[in-house]
């Protein structure tokens, strides 16, 4: 068939499903459900699609003019972003994904998890021990400004607690957003670097929040830290432990590929990284909330903020140990 | 043919072609989006400015949603592209041609942290121009495609001349030239047209000039089969 007497026998045809095209992206946009079907029925677009696709194909190999084939393949493409783009009122099932998906992802994960602890919290603890029996060595790690700063915000006499840039809490709240969630990101993201960005991030943080912790403590400034910190520490810590995990899950796809290419166990694997972010997300966002409105309060004796503190840790524990295991039985 | 056009296969057995975007319009497009976030950044500026902390508190979160989740939010809700990329006539897909999705575009904007590094998205640039789909680290993971969004093409088709039949039998990739040529005679000038047309001498009799042309566009009335 030559291309004039295609243009003629199928132009009808291809003109309808384009004016289909066009009404339905009206519709999506005004969302109004008129049945302005440009003489298509809803029921008849799968077939009247699959013959385009055919015509499609069919231009294609009998070599008509790039123009028809262009506009052909340019139909066909709105098409595909229709029939298979996304479902309307298609929600992402949130609640289920926090009450099963996220720490059944974290569970299953749990070697690069148990890893990330370790370069997270080891550091942490060989820091806040070994700074008890010699504090000056925190001068190696901190600089002498910042260590005056950190003493005086955690002054026994002070009336509020915390490194406050601000006294205004909503200010702190944002601003623990912006940083940590940065400091997430940064440590999930460079994990893409073979791991080894998630291990820098991991034990660096370890290393300097140990060591102001342990310095501290050992200079006598103990107990407003600690009641500072313990009740955002199991969401915030969390939280870095599993951004971390996240990171290292991308970097194992690169060292480990199995038997796929690198890039395709990279993809792949960015989809339970991505979904631990998403949790993570969650838990930096709940950190800052305690830690913007009520870490800094000091009408609470320091027994109550620690017991509450050591009350979300084994929250955390067993959120991450229990829910979600009925779906699995 | 050394293109960046990208055949992708869809579920009725057929390929689309996609054109996928280099590094320059999306650096172009990226800047328009850095403008646009810095502008909207002063303006809440200063309109929170009254405010005191709590102004600061509004302009600390705006400051994060625009740095991490701007673009997930239009590449999802927008069609795949950012007021720059839309600018720019840039979308964003996934590999299989399909829109993107949240977990998509979280993964490959999250990742704009190792893109951006150590400066200018300098480690992007060296994953964009080693790979044959232009994609930095965050695509190559969300397996997503920038690519040129498909204006409608012109509709306009080959001039109607009275057909002339070819002086010898063309092979079907001969034929397909002559019809692109003769679609395109209209958007050329006069004399590269003139220039094009008079390659083909054999066919055209070595005529010269607007003769040579007008003799082509006739064998494509030919070959689409008018009469």
């Amino acid at each position: 068939m030559k291309q004039a007497a295609f243009e003629v026998r199928y132009g009808t045809e291809i003109d309808r499903f384009e004016k289909w095209l066009d009404c339905s992206h009206v519709k999506r946009r005004k969302n109004k459900t008129t049945d302005e079907t440009a003489g298509l029925e809803a029921a008849d677009v799968p077939a009247a699609y699959r013959h385009l696709c055919q015509l499609m194909a069919l231009a294609r190999d009998r070599q008509y003019s790039p123009d028809l084939v262009d506009r052909l393949n340019h139909l066909v493409l709105r098409g595909h972003h229709i029939l298979y783009g996304p479902a309307a009122g298609q929600r992402t099932r949130l609640l289920a994904f926090l009450a099963a998906g996220f720490p059944e992802t974290v569970r299953t994960e749990w070697r690069l998890v148990l890893t990330s602890g370790m370069l997270f919290f080891g550091p942490l603890l060989i820091l806040i021990g070994a700074l008890q029996f010699y504090p000056d060595f925190i001068l190696y790690l901190v600089s002498p400004e910042h260590l005056a700063r950190y003493e005086e915000a955690y002054d026994p006499a002070n009336t509020r607690l915390g490194m406050r840039e601000s006294d205004d809490n909503v200010m702190m709240f944002a601003f623990y957003i912006w940083n940590n969630v940065k400091i997430g990101i940064q440590t999930f993201a460079t994990g893409i670097a073979f791991g080894l960005g998630s291990i820098f991030y991991l034990a660096f943080n370890g290393v300097v929040i140990g060591a102001i912790a342990g310095y501290l403590t050992a200079v006598g400034h103990g107990e407003p830290f600690w009641s500072f910190v313990s009740g955002h520490s199991a969401m915030e810590l969390t939280a870095i432990v599993l951004s971390g995990a996240a990171g290292l899950k991308l970097g194992s796809a690169l060292i480990a590929p199995g038997n796929r290419t690198r890039k395709a166990a990279l993809v792949e694997v960015a989809k339970p990284a991505i979904h631990i972010m998403y949790g993570a997300a969650l838990m930096f966002l709940l950190a800052a909330f305690i830690e913007g409105f009520w870490s800094p309060l000091t009408a609470f004796p320091p027994r109550l903020k620690y017991a509450v503190g050591a009350t979300l840790w084994m929250l955390v524990v067993a959120y991450f140990t229990l829910a979600g295991r009925k779906r699995a039985t | 043919m050394l293109d960046t056009a990208r055949r992708v296969a869809t579920p009725e057995g057929v390929e689309i072609t996609l054109r996928v975007a280099g590094p320059v319009p999306r650096a172009l497009a990226y800047a328009l989006d850095l403008a646009l976030r810095v502008a909207v950044m002063f303006a809440v500026m200063i309109a929170v400015s009254a405010l005191g902390r709590f102004g600061s508190a509004i302009m600390l979160l705006t400051a994060f949603l625009l740095e991490w989740l701007y673009p997930v939010f239009f590449e999802v809700v927008s069609a795949g592209a950012t007021p720059g990329k839309r600018a720019m006539g840039l979308i964003v897909l996934n590999d299989d041609g399909t829109p993107v999705r949240w977990p998509a575009s979280l993964t490959r904007n999250l990742l704009r942290a190792i893109d951006f590094l150590p400066f200018m998205y300098f480690v992007g640039f060296c994953s964009m121009v080693a790979n044959r789909d232009f994609k930095r680290l965050g695509d190559l993971a969300a397996n997503t495609l920038v690519v040129y969004r498909d204006e409608k093409p012109s509709s306009a088709s080959i001039p109607l001349v009275s057909p002339i039949a070819p002086s010898a039998i063309l092979s079907l990739a001969e034929q397909r030239t002559l019809l692109d040529f003769s679609e395109r005679a209209n958007r050329l000038t006069a004399e590269r047209a003139a220039e094009l047309a008079e390659i083909v001498a054999p066919l055209t009799d070595d005529r010269h000039g607007p003769a040579a042309v007008q003799h082509i566009v006739g064998i494509a009335n030919h070959l689409v089969g008018r009469r």
